[in-house]
């Protein structure tokens, strides 16, 4: 019994990988889950401040690799989650200054302790990615209803083939069905199609999540949120729990063809 | 063949370049940028294993090595070497290295004749060709001198380049190439033809913008000089 490492990475920036992490976080604290969220991207952090820590830094990431603090007094508690944790990244060097291997040690440090560690991964696909998916047990691809943001994540899955990690599953993120509906943005299916993933959930695009983010408390324990209950979900099915796909009224067609298909798998 | 100081072989990665272990280095890197660009076309792209053998490769020496093959758009992501020092500098760059399980083995594989290795005797003269049995995804390359067969689909930016043929058994979208030393009688068919590119020789052609295009399979070839797709079959 330990932790299960599961790394929260896209390709392309500014998708939502520091939005799902700090969510997903507080979401399992929630459900009772011992978990630490790791911001794995050094020189640009703000794990920290979506999730409303920051003023609390005091040692990081990089302190713990070069020795200058122990693990634990790196460990941020989660005002509100005791249960929750924060390892915050550095934020005056850069990502040479971690490497795969330094992850691994951290996260089997960890791994006794906890249920879950979540690691937020840097966009792009270099060292910043390689460290924060070394340790992984099971990679998140987020991405979003749009060309560009698939063909990214298409990348991450060769690059995890050839780092022989499993596939991963999807997140599919920020996707307005109604417009889904019109044929102005991709659906569930078209992205599917491409990437021959199984998706783990369906985050609907939702105004509450930017004030959620800019006020530190993450959407997930804002009950009127869809965005916070399609987050709570992923969640519960990443303790194991079966959770029907959200039904979003709107196109409930769409959504019944998505259920075919995991019905069918 | 064994006496040569630079070998490039198709491996599955990618390129598999191997350096003598011997040679003076200058003219082992003057005598690759001079293979790698007599066909800088079919190379482009490629990421490519390094092997040099016992040769201690100073950090500075792998830098200008990889900066050489940097700039002919080739990426240098593995070095595989017996010399500790070798390593250090590799891992000091960031690329990737090992030690090849063993050299003289590798030695020979090298210099086999992709024919001698084929174990069964066929009643009929065949073409040589490899078969790939999953998705290519965006960013993967493959090279090959001879046919290719793809067993899966290949996703938008995705390539192949091929001497031959190239027969997707999937949904062909990202850019292949066949016949790349010119061979205009090459084909390339796919289940589902909706590729970015398509090239047969010399000759590019794109796919038509139309959004709903039928599923059925393709081929293409040349045909007056220009590349033609048809039902196939």
């Amino acid at each position: 019994m330990g932790a299960k490492v599961i790394t929260i990475t896209s390709g392309k920036g500014g998708v939502g990988k520091t939005t799902t992490t700090a969510n997903l976080g507080v979401a399992l604290a929630r459900l009772g889950k011992k978990t630490v969220v790791i911001d794995a991207d050094i020189g640009l952090r703000n794990l920290d401040v979506v999730m409303g820590l920051e003023n609390r830094i005091v040692y990081d990431l990089v302190d713990v690799v070069e020795g200058r603090c122990r693990l634990r007094q790196a460990m941020i508690k989660h005002k509100q989650f005791p249960d929750l944790y924060l390892i915050p990244a550095a934020q005056t060097r850069d990502k040479t200054s971690v490497s795969p291997a330094d992850m691994i040690h951290i996260t089997d440090k960890l791994r006794s302790d906890f249920d879950f560690i979540i690691i937020d991964s840097p966009a792009g696909i270099e060292r910043g990615f390689r460290n924060a998916v070394a340790p992984a047990d099971e990679v998140l691809i987020v991405t979003n209803p749009e060309v560009s943001a698939v063909r990214d994540a298409d990348r991450i899955v060769g690059l995890l083939e050839a780092e022989h990690k499993n596939p991963g599953k999807l997140i599919l993120n920020r996707l307005k069905p109604a417009m889904v509906k019109k044929g102005e943005m991709l659906s569930a299916d078209d992205v599917v199609d491409i990437l021959a993933l199984e998706i783990i959930g369906i985050v609907p695009e939702d105004d509450h999540v930017i004030p959620a983010s800019n006020s530190g408390i993450p959407v997930t324990l804002n009950e009127n949120s869809h965005a916070g209950v399609a987050f709570r979900n992923i969640a519960r099915r990443l303790t194991g729990e079966d959770v029907a796909l959200m039904d979003l009224e709107t196109n409930s067609g769409f959504f019944q063809r998505l259920a075919k298909f995991f019905g069918g798998r | 063949m064994t006496d040569d100081i630079v070998s490039i072989k198709g491996i599955k990665d990618g390129l598999l370049i191997a350096l003598s272990p011997t040679e003076d280095w200058q003219s082992i890197t003057r005598e690759l940028a001079t293979k790698i660009d007599e066909k800088l076309a079919f190379f482009k792209g490629a990421r490519v294993t390094v092997n040099v053998g016992e040769r201690p490769v100073p950090k500075y020496d792998l830098t200008s090595l990889k900066a050489l093959l940097e700039r002919r758009a080739l990426t240098l992501i593995v070095v595989q070497s017996s010399s500790a020092t070798t390593i250090e500098s590799a891992h000091a760059l960031d690329l990737r290295a090992n030690v090849p399980q063993d050299s003289r083995q590798q030695k020979n594989d090298l210099d086999d004749d992709l024919h001698d290795a084929l174990p069964i005797d066929s009643e009929e003269h065949g073409t040589v060709g490899v078969m790939i049995k999953r998705t290519l995804r965006s960013g993967r390359t493959i090279h090959s001198r001879g046919h290719v067969i793809v067993f899966g689909d290949v996703n938008p930016g995705a390539k192949i380049i091929a001497t031959g043929d190239i027969i997707i058994w999937g949904k062909l979208r990202g850019m292949v190439h066949a016949g790349a030393e010119g061979d205009t009688s090459a084909v390339i068919c796919a289940l589902d033809m909706s590729p970015n590119q398509l090239r047969i020789a010399d000759l590019i052609a794109t796919a038509p913008s139309d959004k709903r295009h039928k599923v059925n399979p393709e081929v293409a070839s040349v045909r007056d000089e220009q590349i033609v797709v048809e039902t196939w079959g």
